[in-house]
């Protein structure tokens, strides 16, 4: 029975759908790498598409629904308005269009072999919750803290009241024999320029709140940085942390490949790529969020996306090593666990430590404007390339914090910052891996390819 | 909606020249041009009040009424900035305190990634003072802006000369 059929005729759609965290640890980790797009198109049939040449990628692959952004802040009018007027969306509206719509989009793509994630950016979720579980769609992400401080205007008390009826709607799946699984964004903060001690700790503590609310599948993510030792220490300690504390076992890490303001050559993007690889495979992590080539420029095409996705599996089954533990006990693994035991000694509920923290500074993300962050924390980007605290505030972590003493960060400074990376991978060698250049031109080439890919 | 440099305040020694807003428009969720925004205002000498990203209409017109600053800074990267910009600014405009305020707007304002030069005469024709495309290095164009505008704030040059009259 198709999908498709069961929803128009209002029954559960076919087998239960496999549970994505289960799938990409048996897919990804020691040395494999579970590899995903962020793909996302308001017009079904490309949505379709693109979810069909993800699969279809020389590489472990599972799919993204990206949503649009009129959805995310839960403007559904606006959403009309374009679907009526044929206004391009930049992402699929999954609450609008018809649940039929959405089962054929997924019918024959999505099985045991293809989970498919839905990713979207509210802290006013409920609807898209919604429209998920009619459809069996029983994988996404968010977060409290990490899809409302960043960038919107939501007040954090409300967000974290949203993601728990949320959690609690969304566990219900379990009833049916459906397991629910959640990622955390809160290792992608900002996207760059926050310490990556902080990013592993909110990353850490969004995953104990799901824990909480009764996930029992459930992923970190963490968003490479500036420095690869300083990032190999970050997925290091994120993934000592959940050994010794998360209260659930079927856990797994996603690295997201660099948020910033990325390379605009195509050596350094793909260089930055490949080094996002390497992250994941050397630090044990089973799943990899890629950035295309075209990222500095304009929204990447289906085709781009492949190439990326087919790039970022190639390099790690190449760098041909797994985890090793040279990081396990570093100074971002003491900063991190002194800010996770600082908030989780705050109150036994996660929601309201959660609040808590924020209120207190124990959390204090650097240049982040939301009222509810309490704007103290500076950071900056050392001679070494690594990403250090400018000021603490009132983090609790006196005595523990690797820092230079105070500094005022003026805008040139900060214009350096925020430019460092793609500075750093335009300016740099041309071939960083000799293989390189071969892969890309390689899987650009490749003509046997569906014609729908070239959408 | 604070103040990002708490320490800023501290080690002000100078006078503030006075307050800006900087913002930006309902559909932009981006910050990081805000915040670089903000620190090279008060580099310059001014407080200024950063509202966030994604500002509805009604906000950023009632913030900016109230708190009635020496400037307002839009500045918006996601394509949409001309048509929400030509948008705003009436209403700007209409509040009444706001009637002569310098108000500025700059980033990526349309999504064709070209110049702009229609789309930069028809915002300064509706009731921009200035406008700062990307690509036309706009943080030059905007530092030679500001160094056009008056250096003590106008509700103490207020103050100052209402101070003359009475002690006259």
């Amino acid at each position: 029975m198709s999908e498709l059929t069961a929803v128009r005729e209002g029954r559960p759609a076919g087998p239960a759908p496999v549970d994505f965290g289960e799938f990409v640890r048996r897919e990804g980790g020691n040395g494999r790498l579970v590899v995903q797009p962020r793909m996302g198109f308001g017009d079904p049939g490309r949505m379709r598409t693109g979810l069909v040449a993800t699969k279809a990628a020389d590489a472990a692959t599972v799919g993204t629904l990206t949503l649009d952004s009129y959805t995310r802040v839960g403007n559904l009018e606006a959403v009309e308005t374009a679907l009526r007027d044929g206004i391009d969306l930049n992402g699929y509206p999954v609450v609008s269009h018809p649940a039929e719509t959405t089962a054929a989009v997924l019918d024959g793509v999505r099985d045991q072999t293809f989970p498919v994630q839905v990713r979207h950016g509210s802290a006013t979720p409920i609807d898209i919750f919604r429209a998920m579980m009619r459809l069996n769609l029983n994988a996404t992400e968010g977060g409290p803290v990490s899809y409302c401080l960043p960038y919107g205007r939501t007040p954090l008390a409300d967000a974290i009241r949203n993601w728990e009826d949320c959690c609690d709607l969304y566990v219900r799946m379990q009833d049916v024999g459906i397991e629910p699984h959640l990622e955390t964004f809160g290792g992608c903060m900002l996207g760059q320029l926050c310490p990556p001690s902080q990013l592993v700790a909110i990353s850490f503590l969004e995953a104990m709140f799901f824990a909480q609310r009764g996930l029992r599948s459930i992923s970190m993510s963490y968003a490479q940085q500036t420095d690869p030792v300083q990032d190999r220490e970050a997925v290091t300690a994120l993934r000592r942390l959940s050994a010794e504390m998360l209260p659930v076992a079927n856990w797994h890490v996603v690295i997201y490949a660099y948020m910033g303001v990325y390379p605009e050559t195509d050596h350094g993007a793909y260089g930055l790529l490949a080094s996002a690889a390497r992250l994941a495979v050397t630090t044990g992590a089973e799943r990899l969020i890629v950035k295309t080539a075209a990222e500095a420029r304009r929204i990447p095409t289906i085709a781009e996306n492949v190439q990326a996705l087919e790039y970022a599996s190639d390099t790690a089954l190449r760098t041909g090593r797994g985890r090793d533990d040279t990081f396990t006990d570093s100074p971002t693994y003491q900063e991190a666990r002194a800010l996770v035991e600082a908030v989780l000694n705050l109150d036994d509920d996660l929601g309201r430590a959660l609040l808590k923290a924020f209120r207190h500074g124990y959390l204090d993300v650097p240049y982040c404007v939301h009222p509810d962050n309490a704007g103290r924390a500076r950071s900056y980007i050392d001679s070494g390339g690594r990403l250090r605290w400018a000021d603490t505030g009132k983090l609790p972590i006196a005595g523990i914090a690797e820092r230079g003493p105070s500094r005022k960060i003026g805008s040139a400074d900060l214009m350096n910052d925020l430019f460092h990376v793609r500075c750093k991978f335009d300016a740099g060698p041309r071939e960083l891996d000799p293989a390189s250049p071969e892969l890309i031109r390689g899987r650009a080439a490749v003509g046997s390819r569906p014609k729908e890919y070239t959408a | 909606m604070h103040d990002l440099s708490a320490r800023g305040t501290e080690s002000f020694v100078e006078r503030s020249k006075g307050t800006v807003i900087v913002t930006t428009l309902a559909s932009d969720s981006h910050t990081w041009n805000l915040v670089f925004l903000q620190v090279l205002i008060e580099e310059c000498g001014y407080d200024v009040v950063n509202l966030g990203p994604c500002v509805p209409d009604e906000l950023l017109v009632s913030e900016c009424r109230d708190r009635n600053p020496e400037m307002i800074v839009i500045s918006s990267v996601n394509g949409h900035g001309y048509q929400d910009g030509m948008r705003v600014i009436g209403q700007l405009r209409d509040a009444a305190p706001l009637a002569a305020t310098p108000i500025v707007i700059g980033g990526k304002l349309g999504t064709d990634g070209g110049e702009g030069a229609s789309r930069t005469h028809e915002l300064m024709a509706a009731g921009f003072d200035a406008v700062f495309e990307d690509g036309q290095d706009p943080i030059a164009a905007f530092h030679a802006f500001l160094a056009t505008l008056p250096s003590e704030p106008r509700r103490q040059a207020v103050e100052a000369a209402d101070h003359a009259r009475v002690s006259a």
